[in-house]
């Protein structure tokens, strides 16, 4: 256990190279045709978070203290969560004509969809920036305290990538059943509405369920209400993190080595 | 006295594949197949009980007909295939040559791809730029280091390729039919550094469709038929029998 412990991180110390050059030549091949390039990736949330407001502000009237920050950084957690992984989950597919040529870890595809999403989901956290100056937000101290909602995603959302990789091969349908999934589960995230709107109903037991709720409450609290965390937030970030982990960890190398007969 | 290190064993391998016509690919599928009794693969066996070891030093020829499991054996060996009954042992890194322009880009340029095709074989950025020099003078392509790789002829992307993998003494070098594309100064060259690397102690498992080719670079060197070994030994034995059938 301990020696394939051991053998495991020397093979990841091993192929670093290759994540870092697949990130690379993702970015590189995201923005290679457009004039504005990189400039994209800032300005993409910030448009988005725009017509969201004018759209929402217009046929509700939330009582919400800042609703562009507000919606902007539910927005941006919620999207790198469905972002990272339905990309995570296509990678070993998408990869499938390397991986039938030469050996080289599986994992690295998932792994390497993931970190990608992050850097975009960083380029987002400049927008959120710019926003909060825009409209005069204060900056708490306690926004520093991001850092553990987003790293506890980071291994959320790669535990989940990792299963849905691996399940996906064997069963295509869950690629479509996936995109159905997130469309719904944004509705049960409080992106755009408060959470007190649920007070009373079904759905606010519900909405407790979700994990990504979760991570993008625990993101609001420190950026926007400027408040520490609460006892449940560190605990549920951090407990979906390491079960979404475990069992993604399970599955995909259970089935990693016939992946090579399904693409 | 036997003192020969065995740098690849491959004891009674056999890989099977499911036939695609076979695949169940959703979920309604699975549960149409299913409910009726009907879940079973077509099976197909590419390896049967292969047994080989290849010792240090040895120029390993495999010889056989298309489709007879010449390329699956080395994809076992290079681990991309996992074989289904039996196990392989290898002693040593590997520099795969199975399918040319593995781990290319054909949008990035070869200098781009130079670092890429590193990195997939599990090369490092250090040792990728202070081994460029050498692969862009092997496969004597500087004019073209900027132009994407898909306006590449096959025999340049070959070059390339090769330059690479050959660039660090591999233990084990695995070339599979890569002199095909290459032009005839070209496939000297490479036979060149084949040879200097096998003097160097690499060990070198080499498919060619050439007869001729096999009996003058192998010593040792294998038949392999439907996916079963017919005769092993020395490459001139094994490559009168093979020529004396087709
Ligand atoms: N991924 C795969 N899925 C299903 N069948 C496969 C797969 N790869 C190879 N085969 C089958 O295995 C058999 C052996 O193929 P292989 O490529 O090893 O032949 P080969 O000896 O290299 O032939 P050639 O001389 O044409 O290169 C073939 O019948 C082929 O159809
Ligand atoms: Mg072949």
């Amino acid at each position: 256990m301990i020696k394939n412990l051991k053998g495991s991180f020397q093979n990841f110390y091993r192929y670093r190279f290759l994540l870092q050059n697949l990130i690379q030549r993702d970015i590189k091949v995201k923005y290679r045709r457009s004039t504005l390039g990189i400039l994209w990736s800032v300005l993409n949330p910030l448009l988005m978070m725009f017509v969201l407001t004018m759209v929402f502000s217009y046929f509700f009237r939330f009582d919400i203290e800042n609703y562009p920050v507000y919606i902007l950084s539910g927005q941006l957690i919620f999207n790198y969560f469905t972002e990272s992984t339905s990309m995570a989950m296509e990678s070993v597919i998408g990869y499938a004509p390397l991986i039938k040529k030469v050996y080289v870890p599986k994992y690295i595809f998932p792994l390497e969809k993931t970190c990608f999403s992050f850097v975009n989901l960083c380029f987002s956290c400049i927008a959120l920036v710019v926003v909060m100056l825009v409209t005069g937000a204060p900056f708490h101290p306690t926004m520093i305290l991001a850092l553990y909602p987003m790293a506890t995603l980071f291994v959320f959302s790669l535990g989940v990538g990792l299963f849905l990789a691996s399940s996906s091969i064997f069963f295509r349908d869950i690629i479509h059943l996936w995109s159905v999934f997130t469309t719904a589960l944004m509705y049960a995230s409080a992106v755009f509405y408060p959470k007190s709107l649920l007070d009373g109903s079904i759905m606010q037991f519900l909405i407790n369920l979700n994990p990504v709720y979760w991570y993008i409450d625990a993101f609001r609290q420190v950026v926007l209400n400027g408040q520490m965390f609460t006892f449940n937030h560190i605990l549920v970030c951090a407990l979906c993190a390491v079960v979404a982990m475990v069992v993604g960890v399970k599955v995909f190398r259970k089935g990693q080595d016939s992946f090579i007969l399904y693409i | 006295m036997d003192d020969k290190k065995i740098m690849v064993s491959i004891d009674n391998v056999g890989i099977r594949f499911n036939l695609a016509k076979e695949r169940v690919d959703s979920l309604k599928e699975y549960f149409l197949k299913f409910t009726k009794g009907a879940l079973h693969f077509e099976e197909f066996w590419a390896l049967d009980g292969v047994s080989l070891d290849i010792e240090k030093g040895d120029f390993y020829g495999l010889v056989g007909i298309n489709g007879s499991g010449k390329s699956t054996l080395l994809k076992a060996v290079a681990g991309v295939f996992k074989p289904t009954r039996g196990k392989i042992t290898v002693n040593g890194t590997i520099a795969p040559l199975i399918e040319l322009g593995a781990g290319f880009d054909m949008d990035l340029t070869a200098r781009e791809n130079i670092f890429l095709n590193g990195a997939v074989l599990g090369f490092s950025k250090e040792h990728m730029l202070a081994k460029f020099d050498e692969i862009v003078d092997f496969s004597e392509l500087h004019d073209f280091l900027d132009v994407p790789l898909k306006n590449y002829s096959s025999g340049m992307v070959a070059r390339i390729a090769f330059a690479i993998a050959t660039a660090t003494k591999p233990d084990i070098l695995i070339a599979d039919e890569i002199l095909a594309v290459g032009d005839y100064a070209f496939q000297e060259k490479c036979e060149k550094r084949m040879q200097e690397l096998l003097d160097a102690g690499t060990t070198v498992i080499f498919v060619s469709h050439s007869i001729e080719q096999v009996k003058r670079m192998c010593n040792k060197a294998t038949w392999i038929e439907k996916g079963k070994v017919i005769m092993t030994g020395d490459a001139e034995t094994v490559c009168d029998a093979y020529s004396a059938k087709y």
